[in-house]
């Protein structure tokens, strides 16, 4: 059996571990750096509820080795709150009611910060897309699509604070 | 679920990709964007010993017109597709394509050369290769040959590279002077498989089309062109009679299977409805 030491970089700080090429990002998150907030769902690369962000962007880590993050940063769930608050998506999510059993949750915020790094001011439509590849069995979506809106709001209130 | 143990190895090179897979030969699978491979893996679909990953490959991921034409990078993914101005202005059935597959975190992923290698019948790629007239760029240790499109998906998840080649580039032609382009694909839901697609190219120059491209998803055992309905529009122009005829030969063409997206029928009805919607769209009769 082949086992590849990694450096890979998780919500700022450096792991450095020997692992098994077939371990999935999902799992290297969860069992071995005991991070369990970011969920695995489906299994199958359909739901979402496993989104990181890898170097900025989101992607299904059910679906990704974590040997091929070895010097890349990722961002889980974990990784979004600010220094002194929750991130704006996360106020947004409380403020607007935007999760009920919470399973997707993780998979949503992180797919909206995404969303609002690279488009702060998104209309509507652009909000549904950019959530096209998160399933969520509870809410019904409206009140996430509120809840990103919201988080839009705050940001574009206070940008010094809040863009990258 | 965990795939079967494999070996794991990341060149930096296309050099040293291409004597890793000379070397490993039958037992190695490229890895690109993952996003047919890994599902597969982890269903035990597939389970290669060694898995060649080229994400660390630099320089792959670009597109790039000059005379003649565009070259699209091995790696290029479709997130970089779909915000492509250039695809937009000229090669509108990929600009058109790109929004459809998948779903956008897939997209961050999947790879446009992976999605050809992959050649999935209901894959979308494919049907705009061939609509577009696009070729891949296989190499191997030994030399560089550019395979058409037609040549290249040769049946359901089959492509006729050797082994120790790899898509390293797409190459599609320009269209013509003016052209126009629009893939239309019937899913059940967002970021489904389609149920049927239609991919239209079309070019012109001087006052006819120079370039007639009509090519189809999921109605066939792999992507198929609608030769009929391309030869229909030939040197010729687009009107009522022509568009009908072609919608006809294209939903002639076709051989889809009943199942849970749709019978036979429907599928069939699809491909002829759409064909005759994008070829409007391209006359200008009436708005997409
Ligand atoms: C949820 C989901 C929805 C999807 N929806 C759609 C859809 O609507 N339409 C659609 O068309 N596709 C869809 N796909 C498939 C997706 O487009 C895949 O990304 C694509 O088929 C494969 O591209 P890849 O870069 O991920 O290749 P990989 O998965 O890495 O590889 C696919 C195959 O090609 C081989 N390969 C890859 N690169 C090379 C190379 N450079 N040289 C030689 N061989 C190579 C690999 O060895 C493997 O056999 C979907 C996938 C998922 C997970
Ligand atoms: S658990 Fe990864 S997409 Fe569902
Ligand atoms: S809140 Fe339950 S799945 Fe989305």
């Amino acid at each position: 059996m082949q086992v590849k030491q990694v450096s890979v970089t998780v919500n700022g700080e450096t792991y450095t571990t020997e692992i098994e090429p077939r371990l999935l990002l999902t799992h290297f998150i969860r069992e071995v750096l005991g991070l369990t907030g970011t969920h695995m769902g489906c299994d199958t690369t359909s739901c979402g509820c496993c989104t990181v962000l890898l170097d900025g962007l989101p992607i299904k880590s059910c679906t990704y080795f974590a040997v091929m993050a070895d010097g890349h940063e990722v961002m889980t769930v974990e990784g979004m709150a600010l220094a002194s608050e929750l991130h704006p998506v996360q106020q947004g999510f409380h403020e607007e009611h935007g999760l009920q059993c919470g399973f997707c949750t993780p998979g949503m915020m992180i797919v909206s910060k995404a969303l609002l790094d690279e488009n702060p001011n998104p209309t509507e439509d652009e909000i549904r897309w950019a959530l096209s590849g998160n399933l969520c069995r509870c809410t019904g979506y409206q009140n996430i699509v509120k809840a990103v809106k919201w988080a839009a709001h705050k940001i574009n209130s206070e940008p010094a604070a809040y863009r990258r | 679920m965990y795939p079967p143990p494999f070996e794991y190895v990341a060149p930096d090179t296309i050099e040293e990709a291409l004597a890793l897979i000379a070397q490993y030969g039958e037992d190695a699978k490229v890895l690109s964007g993952g996003m047919s491979l890994i599902p597969l893996m982890k269903l035990r679909f597939a389970s290669p010993a060694v898995i060649v990953d080229i994400n660390r490959i630099q320089g792959m991921d670009y597109i790039t017109e000059e005379a003649g034409g565009l070259r699209i990078g091995g790696l290029t993914r479709y997130r970089t597709l779909v915000r492509s101005d250039l695809l937009k202005a000229r090669y509108m059935c990929m600009a058109s394509c790109g929004p459809q597959v998948a779903d956008p975190l897939v997209r961050n992923r999947g790879t446009l050369v992976g999605s050809l290698c992959h050649a999935d019948p209901q894959g979308d790629w494919g049907a705009c290769m061939l609509a577009m007239n696009g070729s891949i760029v296989a190499r191997s240790t030994t030399g560089t040959r550019e395979i058409p499109i037609d040549q290249f998906i040769v049946g359901p998840f089959q492509n006729s590279l050797n082994p120790g080649e790899m898509g390293v580039e797409v190459k599609v032609p320009s269209q013509g002077e003016r052209s126009f382009g629009q893939y239309l694909k019937l899913e059940r839901k967002v970021g489904d498989f389609a149920t049927a697609g239609v991919a239209v190219s079309i070019g012109w120059t001087g006052g006819s089309i120079s370039h007639a491209g009509i090519a189809l998803t999921g109605v066939a055992s792999a992507n198929i062109r609608a030769s009929g309905a391309e030869a229909a529009l030939m040197g010729g122009s687009l009107n009522q009679g022509t568009i009908a005829e072609a919608a006809r030969q294209a939903a002639g063409a076709c051989d889809p299977k009943t199942d849970h997206r749709g019978s036979s029928e429907y599928k069939r009805e699809i491909i002829r409805v759409y064909t005759e919607r994008a070829l409007s769209a391209a006359a200008g009769l009436r708005a997409a």
